[in-house]
């Protein structure tokens, strides 16, 4: 019977169904069903297949998102049990995200979050246009193993460096890694400002964050 | 000292990509998207010009959907046929549907330094530099600020970049890296000053204005501020979407094309209903995302066709057209920076876009070469030719030349032969060499475009701007950085 459901969760992550995630979620809770083994031994393992045929070339960037969303989605539902129950979902760290101040553009920071959170991590996305001194608050507050910043114009990119040197003021800088992202980024640019990592893409975002995780 | 502008015009190639009907539909489905989805316009300013023409303004979403007789007729305000104006007036561009001018691409962040070969982040030298050639070579209309100059503040860095174009060129200078209502005004100011007043500025534009929306179905504010102070000012400005298949558009091309059609033409109605008849352009570089990686391409046949369709776009609202092409994703001067930079540029010719933008970049207008600019100026050069078609007249069928020649002939020795040989192309940078010659020599195009884009950076003298006029820009830039 588990067996089953469990094949059934890991199918909806394929298929990026968000709804029927969620349903099969509220299902497992109802059905008293350990939320953690709801995770790990059916949604994720739909993570995992959608991942494998993504590194094979058979699975394109869209079916990595939606499978992302519905993974989200799902997790989302079974966390009030697990927290009732007193359990949590490992996660690789905690990263606050967000595109600096003066810059609007979401697309690239929304679908680094999404992975990343498909991943394993626990991202607080903050959305566009956020101030360095928000982003400070944010890594304070939720104990913040990365901060991700994206900006996609040459003049917003300079605030990636703000945020670095008010990290490094505010003595948090050596508790806390830095990544940054966006168009203009180059390798120059990242040592320049002395941040951690960098991706020129949303799926290096990935792999830079669990390096600079250690996973 | 270069004079001559190479357009292309009066062509005798065409191209049927959409039909009449197909873009009815497609200005069908973008009225639809005005109307009920809306487009946001994040500005105070502009929100509050949407609510006083009647329009539907969601202030907390910023969102405003508009009735489709109020974007049709504002869209009916603007000129079909204006100037861009240079420092030289003898290169003034006509943007009259009948011409095709191509531009240098921007904004970049790094170069390949010219002596060094080094690749490294780009500064204000570059954009002079990059300025002069543009100035000497006779296939580059206009200038765009090619990188970024940022060695200099942010707040003032397009200012900078500006001056220096106008230090280095008498050409027309678009800028596509103002997008805040500050620098707007004092880049106006820098205008007034070099065109000797507003009255002659609004007559004799020496500046555009580019701004880029932000897909899907959204702008920015300090773009929109600027664009509408440029509007006021008599400044062409555009709207440049660059909505992409799979990530800012929908994966399919009529979709996108539609979605940025909604960005573009909402807010050039906004600059018209404020400032009625004021020039403006369509600019577009839409794309197609790459399905593993999300990333912009900049190339494939979906960027062939759109910068095919897009100029059906613009003259069903009889605007010019400002096309993005050019713009490989090739990451050093190779065979895809050769196709992608060729078709795009071609199928963007061939329907007439009025601008093209534009040479020099690798990387997804990211990494700034010389050898390729010079490179995509032998691609323009080669499709400007190819454009001219083939002339069929009886000086062209040569039925006495032929005759005196007879079979088993040749023409070299014919007077016909010298008077038309020069219509022949003769490239620049191809490889016509006999294969031992090749051999030996072991180098190639990319080797003597970075030899000529030296040549030409260490010989060619812009006409020098008058002190005056440079120190006045330095007056205003200074007044700018103080706030």
């Amino acid at each position: 019977m588990s067996k089953e459901l469990f094949e059934k969760m890991a199918q909806s992550i394929i298929d990026g169904e968000s709804e029927v995630a969620v349903a099969l979620a509220k299902h497992a809770i109802e059905s008293g069903i350990d939320p953690l083994e709801a995770i790990t031994k059916g949604f994720v393992l739909g993570v995992n297949t959608v991942g494998d045929a993504f590194s094979r070339g058979d699975a394109f960037l869209p079916e990595l998102v939606m499978a992302g969303e519905a993974m989200k989605a799902a997790v989302t539902t079974l966390e009030p049990e697990m927290a009732r129950r007193g359990t949590a979902r490992q996660v690789l760290g905690k990263v606050v995200l967000a595109t600096v101040e003066g810059d609007i553009h979401e697309i690239g920071k929304t679908l680094v979050g999404t992975l990343l959170s498909a991943s394993g991590f626990q991202v607080y996305d903050m959305g566009v246009d956020v101030s360095a001194s928000r982003i400070i608050e944010k890594v304070r507050e939720v104990d913040a193993n990365i901060v991700a910043l994206s900006a996609l114009l040459t003049t917003t990119m300079v605030k990636q460096g703000e945020v670095i040197e008010i990290l490094k003021k505010e003595g948090l800088r050596s508790s806390v890694k830095v990544m940054v992202g966006g168009a203009p980024v180059t390798r120059d640019w990242v040592q320049k400002i002395g941040a951690d990592g960098y991706s020129e893409d949303a799926i290096g975002a990935v792999n830079a964050g669990k390096q600079l995780v250690g996973a | 000292m270069s004079k001559n502008i190479k357009s292309i015009t009066n062509p005798k190639l065409s191209l049927n990509i959409l039909t009449p009907n197909e873009v009815q539909r497609i200005h069908e489905a973008t009225l639809n998207i005005i109307e009920n989805v809306g487009v946001r316009f994040p500005s105070k300013r502009a929100l509050e010009i949407w609510e006083a023409y009647g329009a539907r303004v969601d202030h907390d979403r910023m969102i405003v959907k508009v009735k489709p007789h109020l974007i049709e007729e504002a869209l009916k305000k603007a000129p079909p046929v204006y100037p861009l104006a240079a420092r030289d007036p003898a290169q003034d561009l006509m943007l009259d549907g009948n011409h095709v001018y191509v531009g240098t691409d921007g904004c970049g962040v790094e170069v390949i330094d010219l002596h060094s070969g080094q690749r490294r982040t780009s500064c204000l030298q570059d954009v002079a530099d990059v300025a002069r050639i543009a100035d000497y070579l006779e296939e580059v209309a206009f200038h765009w600020v090619a990188v970024s100059a940022q060695d200099k503040p942010a707040e003032t860095r397009g200012l900078h970049e500006i001056k220096a174009l106008w230090e280095n060129s008498t050409k027309h200078v678009q800028t596509e890296s103002i997008y805040n209502e500050s620098e707007a005004r004092a880049a106006i100011e820098m205008a007034a000053a070099i065109a000797g007043g507003r009255e002659q500025l609004r007559q004799r534009p020496v500046l555009s204005l580019m701004q880029c929306t932000a897909s899907p179905l959204g702008h920015d504010g300090g773009s929109l501020e600027a664009a509408l102070l440029a509007a006021e000012a008599g400044i062409p400005t555009g709207f440049m979407t660059m909505a992409a298949c799979l990530t800012t558009g929908p994966a399919t091309m009529a979709g996108t094309l539609a979605v940025g059609n909604a960005e573009v033409i909402a807010a050039t109605a906004l600059l018209e209903l404020a400032y009625p008849g004021a020039p403006v352009f369509y600019a577009a570089a839409q794309t197609a995302s790459d399905l593993r990686s999300g990333a912009y391409t900049g190339g494939g046949p979906e960027d062939f066709l759109f910068g095919a369709a897009t100029n059906l776009l613009s003259d069903f609202y009889n605007i010019p057209l400002s096309m993005g092409s050019f713009a490989t994703g090739a990451k050093e001067p190779n065979w895809q920076a050769g196709i992608e930079n060729s078709l795009s540029t071609f199928m963007a010719c061939v329907v007439m876009s009025d601008m093209l933008l534009g040479v020099g970049f690798l990387h997804g207008s990211r990494i700034w070469s010389y050898a390729q600019m010079l490179m995509d100026c032998e691609i323009f050069s080669i499709i400007h030719k190819t454009m001219q078609g083939i002339v069929v007249d009886d000086e062209s069928l040569a039925l006495d030349t032929i005759a005196a020649v007879g079979p088993g002939g040749n023409f070299l020795m014919q007077k016909h032969t010298r008077q038309h040989m020069r219509d022949i192309f003769l490239p620049q940078f191809m490889d016509r060499r006999t294969y031992n010659e090749w051999e030996s020599k072991n180098d190639d195009g990319r080797n003597w475009a970075l030899a000529r884009a030296r040549e030409i950076h260490a010989n060619h003298q812009p006409e020098p701007i008058d002190p005056r006029l440079s120190a006045e820009m330095t007056k205003i830039i200074i007044g700018a950085e103080r706030g």
